[in-house]
This record gives structure tokens, C-alpha cells and sequence, in this order.
């Protein structure tokens, strides 16, 4: 199949690559970019493992064609952290040891970051709902949940 | 995933010709949070994929006090629920926005998807019934215009022909003292299929105690999302209390055909329609008290 050429702004940097059309966002920043943050849940939407923000927007980049994303910007986990340090998300997660496998990690410092920056200050009702399409199998949400209240007051 | 060509035309004719020329093989992408998903796991195929969210009719959201809103099919979810013009005016359909799957589902997820997607579960259709809303749809012979409540025939099945888009909807302004609501049943808070939905709209009469109009629409008990005109009409003219309440659930009960299935059993989906009918008429009432 012919590959297209996409140019983006990905993590504040332009880029180009190559793609199929059928390949998803997810495959190519995974497999093509080595931008492996975003994981692999589910591959259908219903784990948010693979959040990224898309013109800053939170999206299932798992449901996303790459071919989409022509002329649009996109960030990753990756893009998160600063040469300064962590993300305050990010430190939260570590010191409320909001993680144990990690692979919904990601997902989760994303979509929390979306919230975070729509909502600087939310109720522990808004962070839960927020966080609805994301799934993790270890935690049981509570420290994650936590995590993402003590960085919204850490940077308040 | 399955090889296919990408096509994302900037206007509506050039996106009807793509689909003229390429037929049953091309498919229209929207969010794609239903055709992604549904490509990949082999559960419909197409050799040319054509993105119509650069059309701008197709992206349009606007409202006109004196024509109403026109909503574009491929506009996300998101987008309708931000907007406070529109959320005012259309509660019911902000109900069902505002639940559709999550943030990332609602970043991307259309109207216009979920109604072309048809299925008998989907949450935009029954508030958009209630809100009599009319399809406005675009083919190799023009334009034609369809109520919603005849889009839909079967369980992926809609009235689109070969070579149409839907290219939007348009919904009227409510009448004043208007309120709608959609509620629905899962097993979980959120990110899930309705057992069953339903969606009320009442417009009350000058001292609202009253309704002149009032419309009762389903989903997710039987094969296409439901417009109940009789369950709304026992309501309008007579008192509002507690039998007239009883009677529009058990006409709404009457008329739903729910089948069996690993969601709920025909009987407990019967049973929700009571429920979710009367909650949905009391929410309906309590916003149109408040407008
Ligand atoms: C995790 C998850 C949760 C979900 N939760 C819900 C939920 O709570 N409630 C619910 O109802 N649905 C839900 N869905 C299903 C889906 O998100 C919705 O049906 C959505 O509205 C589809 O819109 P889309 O823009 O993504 O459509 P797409 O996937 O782009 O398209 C859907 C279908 O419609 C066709 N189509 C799209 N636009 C047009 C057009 N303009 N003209 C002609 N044909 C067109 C496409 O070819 C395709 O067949 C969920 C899906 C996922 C993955
Ligand atoms: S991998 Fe994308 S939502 Fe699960
Ligand atoms: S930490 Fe293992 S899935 Fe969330």
C-alpha cells in the first residue's frame, strides 16, 4: 500500500514520517517514532493506556489514524518532563506510589495532565470521573486518584 | 488491520465523488471511534477509508434563534457540551453527549457516528428524537431531508444509499417552558452500553402545570432506537400526577420490544423502560419548571 507523508508538531518538535493509512497513531509513535510511552492496552478504546493529547485534547491514540494527525500537534508522556525535572503529575505519582506495573501509567499521567490543565483545582468527583476511560488492573485507582488531588495542590 | 487508501477531502462534492467512484468499497470516517475498532477487528472492510472532519458543513455548529441549530455530523461530542448556547437549549441531547464513552471517547466520537454507526443501543439517538431532529443528508442526487426517527432500520442498518453522506442535523427551537432528559441503565458508572435508555421531552403550557407537547423515545429495546408517540401523547392536556405518569411508563413499556441477551433479559429491560421513563419525565419536568 502507498505511504503517506505526514508532518506534526510532536512533543514541541516538527516531524515527518512515513505512513500506511491503516496504521494507527499509537503503532506509529510506537513503532516508527520509538516513542514508546504510550502502551498497548486493549487496541479499541476502552483502557486509555494509550492516551495522548492531539491539539491538545485527550484522545485514545490507539483510535486515531496516523494519517490524521497531518499539520496537528501531539504530545506524549514523553513531552511531560522538563531538563528542570518531573512534572509535578509525575512526582506525585512516585511519592504516592500511585503505580506497580505501570503499564497504565502513562495513560493515566496524561489524561490526569488534560484534567489538570482544564481544571487546575478538581473535586475528587471530577478527577474519578476524568479518569473513567482509563483502566488499571493493580491499584484499585485510590492512590491514583490521590496522586493526581496532592499534584493539583502542590502546584496551586 | 486490513490495507486501505486514505482520503480526506476539503469539500462535500469532492467527498461525493470519491464515494461515487469507489462504491460499496469506500468508507466514511468520522472520530472513527466505532470504524477504527470495527476495521481492525474485521467486522467491516473497506479499500478506501474518506475523512470527511475537513468538510466544513460536515463541522458546523451552529445556533440560529430563529432556525435552530444545525449541528454537523462529524462535530465531536466535546464540542457540544462546551457550548453553553446549546447546552441551555438542549438538555436532552447534552445528556447523552456527556456520556458517550469518556473524555478520550468524547474528544473524537460524532453524532453523526453514532447515528450512522445504528445501533439499537446508541445514546444520541432517543434525545434526538425527543428534540425532533431531522437528518440532512447528501448524495449523488441532491439533498433530501429525514426525520431521525426514520433513519435507523435495523442494527447497523440506516435509510443511507450508496454514495450519501449525512452531512447533518438539524434541530428546531425548543417551544419555551421546554425541558428533556435521557437517562440509561449500565452495570457500571460510566464507559459502557446501555441495557436500555430512554429520553423524554415536555413543553409546558403558560402556568406549567400542563403539557402541550411531550415526546417519549427508547433505545437498546428493539432493533432500532424507538419513538413512542403514544406515551407521549397520554401526557399532553390532561393533569400531571402520579396515573398519567403510570400510563405514559406502561404505553412506553408496551411499545418496547427487548430481547434477551449477556446485558439484561427481555423482562428486566421491560422493567427499566417504567423506570427510566418516569425518572427521565421528572428530570424533563424539573428542567422545563426551571426554563
Ligand atoms: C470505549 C468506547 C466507549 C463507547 N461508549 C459509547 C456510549 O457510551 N454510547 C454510545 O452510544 N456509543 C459509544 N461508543 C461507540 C461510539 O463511540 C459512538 O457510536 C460514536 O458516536 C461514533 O462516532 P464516530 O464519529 O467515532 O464515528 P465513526 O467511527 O467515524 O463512524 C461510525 C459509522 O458511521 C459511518 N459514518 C460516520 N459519519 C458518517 C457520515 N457523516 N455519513 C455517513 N456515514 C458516516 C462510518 O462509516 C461508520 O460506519 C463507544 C465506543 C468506544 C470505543
Ligand atoms: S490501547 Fe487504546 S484505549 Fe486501550
Ligand atoms: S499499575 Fe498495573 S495496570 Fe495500573
Amino acid at each position: 500500500m502507498r505511504k503517506i507523508h505526514v508532518h506534526a508538531q510532536i512533543n514541541g518538535l516538527p516531524t515527518d514520517f512515513l505512513c500506511e493509512p491503516r496504521q494507527s497513531l499509537l503503532e506509529v509513535l510506537r513503532d516508527e517514532l520509538r516513542l514508546t510511552g504510550a502502551k498497548e492496552g486493549c487496541n479499541n478504546g476502552n483502557c486509555g493506556a494509550c492516551n495522548v493529547l492531539l491539539d491538545g485534547r485527550l484522545v485514545n491514540a490507539c483510535c486515531v489514524l496516523a494519517v490524521e494527525i497531518e499539520g496537528r500537534t501531539v504530545e506524549t508522556v514523553e513531552g511531560m518532563a522538563t531538563p528542570q525535572g518531573l512534572h509535578p503529575l509525575q512526582r506525585c505519582f512516585m511519592q504516592d506510589a500511585a503505580l506497580q506495573c505501570g503499564i497504565c501509567t502513562p495513560g493515566f499521567l496524561v489524561a490526569a495532565k488534560a484534567l489538570l490543565d482544564r481544571f487546575p483545582h478538581p473535586s475528587e468527583q471530577q478527577v474519578r470521573h476524568y479518569l473513567a476511560g482509563n483502566l488499571c488492573r493493580c491499584t484499585g485507582y485510590d492512590k491514583i486518584v490521590r496522586a493526581v488531588m496532592d499534584a493539583a495542590e502542590s502546584s496551586s | 488491520m486490513k490495507e486501505f487508501d486514505y482520503a480526506a477531502p476539503r469539500t462535500l462534492s469532492e467527498a461525493l465523488a470519491l464515494l461515487a467512484e469507489n462504491g460499496e468499497r469506500a468508507r466514511v470516517l468520522a472520530g472513527g471511534t466505532d470504524l477504527i475498532v470495527q476495521l481492525r477487528e474485521g467486522r467491516c472492510d473497506a479499500d478506501l477509508v474518506v475523512d470527511v472532519k475537513r468538510i466544513p458543513e460536515l463541522n458546523e455548529l451552529a445556533f440560529d434563534p430563529a432556525k435552530g441549530l444545525f449541528l454537523g455530523a462529524a462535530v465531536p461530542c466535546y464540542r457540544i457540551y462546551e457550548n453553553a448556547e446549546i447546552a441551555g437549549r438542549y438538555p436532552g441531547l447534552i445528556d447523552a453527549v456527556s456520556m458517550i464513552g469518556g473524555i478520550q471517547i468524547q474528544s473524537r466520537a460524532s453524532v453523526g457516528g453514532n447515528l450512522c454507526n445504528a445501533s439499537p443501543a446508541a445514546d444520541t439517538i432517543p434525545p434526538l428524537i425527543v428534540h425532533r431532529a431531522v437528518c440532512v443528508i447528501a448524495g449523488p442526487k441532491g439533498q433530501r431531508e429525514v426525520p431521525v426517527e426514520q433513519f435507523c432500520v435495523g442494527p447497523g442498518k440506516t435509510i443511507l444509499r450508496a454514495g450519501e453522506i449525512l452531512v447533518g442535523l438539524k434541530i428546531p427551537v425548543p417551544p419555551p417552558r421546554f425541558g428533556a432528559s435521557y437517562l440509561r441503565f449500565i452495570p457500571r458508572n460510566e464507559m459502557d452500553i446501555a441495557v436500555a435508555g430512554a429520553a423524554v421531552a415536555v413543553a409546558l403550557n403558560a402556568d406549567k402545570t400542563r403539557c402541550e407537547g411531550a415526546r417519549v423515545a427508547l433505545s437498546a429495546v428493539a432493533p432500532t432506537p424507538l419513538l413512542v408517540s403514544e406515551a407521549g401523547d397520554v401526557l399532553i392536556n390532561g393533569p400531571l400526577n402520579e396515573k398519567a405518569m403510570d400510563q405514559m411508563a406502561q404505553t412506553a413499556q408496551q411499545a418496547a420490544k427487548p430481547i434477551d441477551d449477556m446485558r439484561g433479559t427481555a423482562e428486566f429491560r421491560r422493567h427499566l423502560v417504567g423506570v427510566l421513563t418516569r425518572r427521565a419525565l421528572r428530570n424533563a419536568l424539573a428542567r422545563a419548571v426551571e426554563s
